[in-house]
């Protein structure tokens, strides 16, 4: 018998906080991919919303909070973020687990913007990017989900083996931010 | 000298600087150039070619000749203008391209070389003999010429990157750029505003005009402060937009303000994409060329005015101005109403009326040549009535302005010229979603700059659906602008062109004379226009004397093409972000830290880093411990991290179809729980990738990729899914990082797994290349029974999060086996020993038939790369065939690179038989042992080839084999 | 240069990857002969004008999209989705 320890993407890396930003990790719960298969997504869309009540969402949204967030995750997928997923999914979508792929952080404050202005080629401004916009993009060189969940709060996962470069371009990019004013 | 009164600068904070280690006062406000003028200093550097003392010409970042050197060390920035320098506390500064010293400048005694040293000098005279050129003559030509010098180091402070976003991009903040900031501003657009000056106003700053009821300046900084606080506004100052790209996106270079500050980026280079931009960059002064016009104390008419009535200082303490338009005449009025003597108004125009002043008016005249080496002193004037000799310090000449044009050229457009200005101006349309508006589009008038500014907002923001109110513009000075084209005059002597490559007015004439004709050869013969200031301000009078030259008309001859960026951008700053960690992501496995607590060197594989060895107590050499490792899993039990291969999930009623067509084997008869292995090649025939997939439920498969190919082959599923097979219902996710993944390999391999799983393992539910769930610990895992490297072997996943916990546990329970963790080396050795392929085989050149896979390539199927596999030249027996090869001479090493030779024939390329791709030590087999390419190798084991590396200088004799050396039965993967 | 992704909006030409000619949707039947399988492998146009090109947004959505655009002019035309114009082609 064996008792194996989990450890987090961003373990010893984290939190990092400069005048204007903080950078925590987050633990979202499970997070699994949900890609309906070929004309299943509104029976996908029923069973999310009679498991969860939330809603399949748009292309570059979100739906949900905090517990529960349905994630567009891009082409013909959805990342639930929160629950173990329900079994009446399974039918209708391939389902995959993805929690232990994505180091998920938060990047927080007034000046949040203008860190990502250094690192994200899209605008992230507030009224292009609203609460519940999410985008697939890059964060540097790393692809990215880029989700904002507060009026200066964004989620941001890149995959878990690059969380030391996420935390130095994070930090560099906060670190910027902060010596110009 | 300062002018009491006048001027933006803040006279209660004064500034200490360094030029040279001498010590000066400036005021916040100043610029290099302005606090040096103040001081009544001319001379500020030394002429390209010739060493000719040079001043500030400019009052901008066209400036050609005031380049100095800030910082030291790594630190060190050179070719900084002096005109755009602004000063802090402790600025040092350092003059360039001269020796002992600005002052006294032994290379000056170029300059009386010069009837020598015209244009074509050096491809006429440093020909022959002909290795002389890169040994000896150009290394002292660059020694004697020449700018600041890099220091050679890494750049010590930080530059960035950062990416804005607007609907409208106004380029420039003069009276054109503010008027169409506050139009699109008030309309609610979102706007950016940049400009390469610290201070938005443009000419506003630099004249006396008024705008509305108060002085330019203050409308402008009255502008400024609506902009600024207006939240849909951004004004960027200190920030020049130097490139116009593709779909509406602008490069810009924005300046860090005064001192450096630990922390904060030296520059920022932004990438701005912008729904529709103005282009309000007003225009720039161009010279008149005569003779001597060079000397420190020239300078074009409206910089004198910009160091007046900006700076408040007199350029001079006795000038003349020279010009050929009414713009030229504010000079000398501006000055005597700051007190300073004007000595001169001297203009070519033979009916030029002037300005009402007390200072005589030369019409018709011009001025002939000048004297003075380190500082003007006197011109020469020729007048109606003879040659006029006249003391002054400063002379301000005007050849009219040239509108900024050089953006509108940056997508292939080329500007149209415009008789009534003797000028360019920009073709409309030559970048989408441009408009050129004010003075660089030849509006030269601050009232119709005004104008052109609203209605340039408004007329953009109509196009994207923005409605603006009429623009409320106030009313300003609309004095006509007049001006006869006026570019050289007539005598001998060096009339200098392009003061920063210094040509003259003679190279350009001489390269006509020698056919150069064409604008864009003149160019490169002269250098006329080459050097980093790009020829702003002699460009179009260059031309003009080019189609004087050739007899033709300015427009059929033409000009260069400008190309970005339109200042000089660092590399530093393009580069921003990609030093060091920034370069690449580096992908981190969940055992690194453990790989490097046990002190293993990591490697790069990818953007992974992988451990390469594991050293032991007393092990000197990678060799010793990659035979210990080699050892330890043929005989024991060994645990390598193999997360970094690709895993791809696949699910779909469809998938095995799918797998079917991108594998060249058959997947679809797999059974659940089974593992195949599969080869997958490109649609020209060739290998693309290999690897094992598992299928995990009826419609659920998980396919597994070679590290490097892993990102390759999704795209490659995902092209043929969406472009050739949409109707296929499957579904692919990368799991890569889901899985922390563990080789487990060697005959105790299952008796280490059994202590640890919660159900134990035998050989009849898990024989070789099965797959399933597994528990440890109550955490759900995955297990493999498959094999790289020829042992009884497994590979063990678990969610990533348990992945350094159970490598610890699994390389404890290996060592108390007798076995241990292995790396990189031993992995590739022990896969060599066992004939397994990596990309050093399936190179991208190699088909299955040369690999021996042929029989894997279904006949009952089609896939990807099947028909063009099957063409002749790639199933051609005479092909280079994968074999094995073992040195004769037991004792030597085998080299990877080596080629392949006949035992009998000369090694050379007409003879070359094949190549070596992988050796490696045996310690199994206690001797080197190769795979390479061998033609027609698979019918040639047992003869004898020469193995011959040209490159390292060694050669051996070899005998092919079969590739596969240890255990060719497969005994020991079954046992 | 920048694309508009049907699903994620105008990116940055640096979120996508660039294969090559659209020829590459229309794979020809195993038996159609060396020539329709020369044509398709290896043999592109070089146009001074209009061209169709394939790009996937890998460090998007993940879609394959057929992207119609001037080669003189680098005006982006049209962007579609691969799995429509495959089906249509």
């Amino acid at each position: 018998m064996v008792d194996l320890e989990a450890k987090k993407p961003c373990a010893g890396l984290l939190p990092v906080a400069h005048p204007g930003t903080e950078l925590v990790e987050v633990d979202l719960g499970a997070l699994t991919s949900i890609a309906p298969f070929a004309g299943q997504q509104d029976a996908v869309s029923v069973a999310l919303q009679n498991a969860y009540r939330l809603g399949f969402p748009a292309p570059n949204r979100t739906t949900g909070t905090k517990d529960r967030r349905l994630i567009w995750f891009g082409r013909q997928m959805v990342l639930l973020a929160g629950p173990a997923p329900a079994a009446a999914l399974q039918k209708n979508a391939a389902l995959t687990d993805q929690t232990d792929a994505w180091a998920s952080v938060s990047l927080s404050g007034n000046r949040a913007e203008d860190v990502l202005a250094r690192l994200v080629p899209i605008d992230l401004r507030r009224a292009q990017f609203g609460t519940g916009h999410t985008a697939r993009t890059l964060l540097g060189h790393m692809n990215a989900s880029i989700t904002r969940t507060g009026a200066d709060r964004f989620l941001i996962l890149v995959f878990r083996s690059m969380a030391v470069t996420l935390v130095h371009d994070l930090n560099q990019a906060m670190e910027a931010v902060a010596a110009r004013r | 000298m300062r002018i009491d009164g006048k001027g933006l600068v803040d006279r209660s904070s004064p500034i200490r600087f360094q030029f040279d280690g001498i010590g000066h006062t400036g005021f916040a406000g100043d610029t290099f150039a302005s606090a040096l003028l103040a001081k009544g200093q001319r001379l500020m550097a030394r002429s390209f070619k010739y060493h000719r003392p040079r001043g500030v010409m400019t009052a901008g970042s066209e400036e050609p000749n005031a380049l100095v050197t800030v910082g030291t060390g790594a630190a060190q920035e050179p070719n900084l203008r002096a005109t755009t320098l602004e000063i802090y506390h402790g600025l040092e500064v350092r003059s360039q391209n001269a020796w002992p010293s600005l002052s006294f400048d032994v290379m000056a005694v170029n300059d009386a070389l010069w009837p020598f040293l015209g244009a074509g000098f050096y491809y006429k005279t440093f020909m022959w003999p002909r290795s002389f050129w890169e040994h000896l003559y150009e290394p002292l030509i660059r020694r004697a010429a020449g700018l600041g010098a890099l220091s050679g180091q890494s750049v010590a402070e930080r530059y960035e990157k950062a990416f804005a976003f607007c609907d409208l991009l106004v380029i420039g903040a003069g009276p054109t750029g503010l008027m169409a900031a506050l139009t699109a501003g008030r309309a609610g657009a979102d706007v950016i505003l940049a400009d390469e000056d610290s201070l938005p106003g443009g000419r506003l700053n630099a004249e006396r005009h008024a705008v509305g009821d108060m002085a330019g300046s203050d409308w402008a900084a009255q502008a400024t402060v609506e902009l600024r606080a207006m939240p849909n506004v951004r004004v960027m100052t200190r920030t020049c937009v130097t490139g116009a790209y593709d779909q509406g996106t602008y490069g810009a270079l924005e300046r860090g303000a005064g001192a450096p500050q630990p922390g904060r980026p030296r520059e920022t280079f932004w990438r701005i994409v912008a729904k529709r931009s103005v282009l309000a960059a007003g225009a720039l002064e161009r010279q008149i060329a005569f003779a001597d016009n060079d000397r420190p104390g020239i300078m074009t008419a409206g910089a004198v005015r910009a160091y007046l009535n900006r700076w408040g200082v007199a350029a001079g303490r006795r000038v003349a101005v020279f010009g050929n338009n009414n713009d030229a005449h504010r000079t000398a009025l501006d000055l005597r109403a700051a007190g300073v003597e004007v000595v001169a108004l001297i203009d070519p125009r033979p009916k030029a009326s002037g300005p009402k002043g007390d200072f005589p008016l030369y019409a018709g005249a011009m001025v002939e040549g000048t004297r003075g080496w380190l500082g003007l002193r006197e011109i020469t004037v020729k007048t109606g009535g003879g040659i006029v000799r006249l003391a002054v310090d400063c002379l301000a000449v005007s050849g009219g302005w040239n509108p900024t044009v050089h953006l509108t050229c940056h997508m292939n457009g080329k500007p149209t010229w415009c008789d009534a200005i003797a000028s360019f101006v920009p073709t409309p349309g030559a970048v989408p979603g441009l408009v050129a508006a004010g003075a660089c589009a030849g509006a030269f008038s601050t009232a119709a700059c005004l104008a052109a500014g609203a209605q340039a907002a408004r007329d953009a923001l109509a196009e994207i659906g923005v409605t603006s109110a009429p623009p409320d513009v106030p009313e300003a000075d609309d004095t006509p602008y007049r001006i006869e084209p006026f570019w050289a005059v007539p005598g001998a002597g060096r009339a200098w062109l392009d003061y920063q490559n210094d040509v003259t007015l003679k190279d350009i004439k001489q390269a006509a004379t020698e056919n150069f004709r064409s604008v864009e050869h003149m160019k490169r013969y002269t250098t006329q226009g080459m050097a980093t200031d790009q020829g702003k301000n002699s460009n179009v009078a260059a031309l003009a004397l080019l189609a004087d030259a050739t007899g033709r008309g300015i427009p059929e001859t033409g000009n260069t093409t400008f190309r970005p960026p339109y200042t000089p951008v660092s590399i530093a700053a393009m580069g921003a972000g990609g030093q060091g960690m920034g370069f690449a992501p580096r992908r981190f496995t969940t055992s690194h830290a453990a790989s490097v607590q046990r002190d293993a060197p990591m490697v790069e594989a990818g953007l992974w880093y992988r451990p390469s060895y594991f050293p032991a107590a007393g092990e000197t050499t990678w060799r010793e411990a990659c035979d210990r490792e080699v050892r330890l899993v043929r005989e024991k039990v060994g645990v390598c991290d193999v997360s970094t291969l690709g895993k791809i999930d696949i699910q779909g009623p469809d998938a095995a179809t799918f797998l079917d067509i991108v594998y060249t084997n058959t997947f679809s008869t797999l059974q659940v729980g089974r593992v195949r292995y599969g080869l997958m090649l490109r649609e020209d025939g060739h290998v693309m990738d290999d690897g094992t997939s598992a299928r995990l439920g009826e419609t659920h498969f998980l396919m597994t990729t070679t590290t490097a190919a892993a990102g390759l082959v999704l795209r490659h599923l995902e092209f043929v899914h969406q472009a050739l097979r949409p109707d296929l219902d499957v579904r692919f996710a990368s799991v890569t990082e889901q899985w922390a993944q563990f080789a487990v390999a060697g005959p105790k391999s299952r008796t280490l797994l059994n202590d640890l799983l919660d159900r134990p393992l035998d050989n009849e539910t898990w024989p070789f290349m099965t797959c399933g769930p597994i528990t440890l610990g109550g955490v759900e895992g995955r297990l493999f029974r498959i094999s790289f490297s020829g042992e009884h072997a497994y590979e063990i996943a678990v969610p990533a999060r348990f992945g350094a916990s159970l490598f610890d546990t699994l390389v404890a329970r290996a060592e108390a086996l007798g076995g241990g963790a292995y790396g990189m080396e031993a992995l590739n050795v022990l896969r060599i020993e066992k004939g397994h392929l990596t990309h050093a085989e399936i190179h991208g050149a190699t088909t299955a038939f040369d690999i021996g896979f042929d029989r894997m390539v279904s006949a009952n199927k089609d896939c990807i790369g099947k028909t063009m596999a099957a063409r002749p030249g790639l199933t051609d027996p005479n092909r280079q065939q994968l074999v094995g090869l073992r040195p004769l001479d037991r004792a030597v090493e085998l080299t990877a690179g080596a080629h392949l030779f006949d035992r009998a024939a000369p090694a050379r390329r007409a003879h070359d038989q094949g190549y070596v791709t992988s050796v490696a030590f045996s310690p199994t087999l206690g001797h080197a042992i190769g795979l390479g390419f061998l033609s027609r190798g698979r019918d040639r084991h047992g003869e004898v080839v020469r193995v011959v590396d040209a490159l390292r200088g060694k050669e051996t004799l070899a005998e092919v084999c079969p590739p596969v050396f240890v255990d060719p039965q497969g005994g020991r993967l079954r046992g | 240069m920048r694309l508009t992704c049907p699903l994620c909006g105008d990116r940055d030409r640096r979120e996508f990857y660039y294969r090559g000619a659209a020829v590459a949707l229309h794979r020809p039947a195993p038996d159609a002969g060396v020539a329709a399988w020369d044509d398709y492998v290896h043999l592109r146009d070089n146009p001074a004008g209009e061209t169709r090109d394939l790009w996937h947004h890998e460090a998007g959505c993940g879609a394959w999209l057929v992207v119609t655009r001037h080669t003189v002019t680098h005006a982006v035309l049209e962007v579609a989705l691969a799995q429509d114009e495959g089906a249509a082609g």
